[in-house]
């Protein structure tokens, strides 16, 4: 099963992913990263790993591992 | 575990863009399309000036940072000199086509062997947004506050139509970053570009529209929407102009 990963100290917090997201999976948790933004979490339970956080984030925040 | 969608090594390094800039994924894509046709070793980028040119601290290949709006005139030098090389100029609006139209234009004109990704926010993003020649009528910017008035300064250029129409180029599209449909699209679109180069057809240029929030003064979806609702009715998408390849 795929799974998103993510690197939340390159997070921005623009909103972008959240917005994106079909399943309404992503959402700003209650972390602050280094760059002082409130970074994005994915409720795994939710996320079906379709890729679109990937696509729409301009940071390189999300990876999709494994093959469908 | 392989990974099915993993970021281009090239551009796996944090980027120093603004939050909800379009240049991130402009740069990806490129990235991505370069992985995908073996020539992420090959590439040089001559590298415009403006917000364009904090892809040279965001990408792991050779680039070489031009004199503002000279990277079309480089471009042409390098690819002369090593026609082996796979060269893309990354400029921006301001850079491509305000200050470099001159050598935009020339380089569209006599067909050179290369590729030209233009982002175009419709201002100048690195010093502050000013009004530049894509600017849209009725635009507030920081030189233009009380919105762009046509009449005195002229209407908004449309290069890759311009291209398309009087000069004999390869490959001439504009694609959009503002949801993933586009997304993709302008992926597609900057692959046939790099493929067009590749085959050795002429000139190739991809101008993508992308969101400012930072000079829009808007959050970053509300830019999005922006692009999606305004920009593109002034700016439309697609493909302009696609020869055969030899």
């Amino acid at each position: 099963m795929p799974k998103v990963m993510t690197k939340p100290e390159r997070c921005k917090q623009c909103g972008l992913c959240v917005d994106a997201c079909p399943k309404q999976a992503i959402s700003f948790g209650d972390g602050i990263n280094a760059g002082g933004y409130n970074y994005t979490v994915i409720d795994e339970s939710k996320c079906i790993a379709c890729g679109m956080c990937y696509t729409i984030c301009p940071d390189g925040v999300f990876e999709v591992l494994g093959e469908k | 575990m392989s990974k099915s969608k993993k970021v281009p090594y090239l551009v796996d390094r944090p980027m120093s863009f603004c939050p909800g800039c379009g240049h991130g994924i402009a740069i990806r894509l490129v990235a991505e399309c370069l992985e995908e046709l073996g020539q992420a070793d090959n590439i040089v980028f001559p590298i415009g000036v403006g917000c364009s040119s904090l892809l040279g601290g965001g990408i792991e290949a050779d680039r070489l940072h031009c004199s503002h709006g000279r990277a079309g005139a480089v471009a042409t030098a390098i690819k002369r000199c090593n026609p082996n090389n796979v060269v893309i100029s990354y400029q921006g609006d301001g850079d491509a086509y305000s200050i470099g139209i001159g050598e935009t234009t020339s380089a569209a004109y006599r067909n050179e062997r290369f590729t030209t990704i233009i982002i175009n926010n419709t201002n100048y993003g690195m010093t502050g947004g000013q009004m530049s020649n894509t600017t849209l009528p009725n635009q507030k910017t920081n030189t233009s506050v009380y919105g762009r008035d046509c009449s005195v300064t002229g209407n908004p250029i449309r290069f890759p139509e311009l291209a398309a129409d009087q000069f004999n180029v390869g490959y001439a599209a504009r694609g959009s970053v503002h949801d993933v449909p586009n997304i993709r699209k302008t992926k597609s679109y900057i692959k046939k570009a790099i493929e067009m180069q590749l085959s050795g057809e002429g000139y190739s240029v991809v101008e993508v529209l992308s969101p400012c929030p930072t000079n829009w003064k808007m959050e970053p979806l509300e830019a999005m929407k922006h692009i999606a609702e305004h920009v593109t009715t002034y700016f439309p998408l697609g493909e302009f102009v696609e020869k055969e390849e030899k």
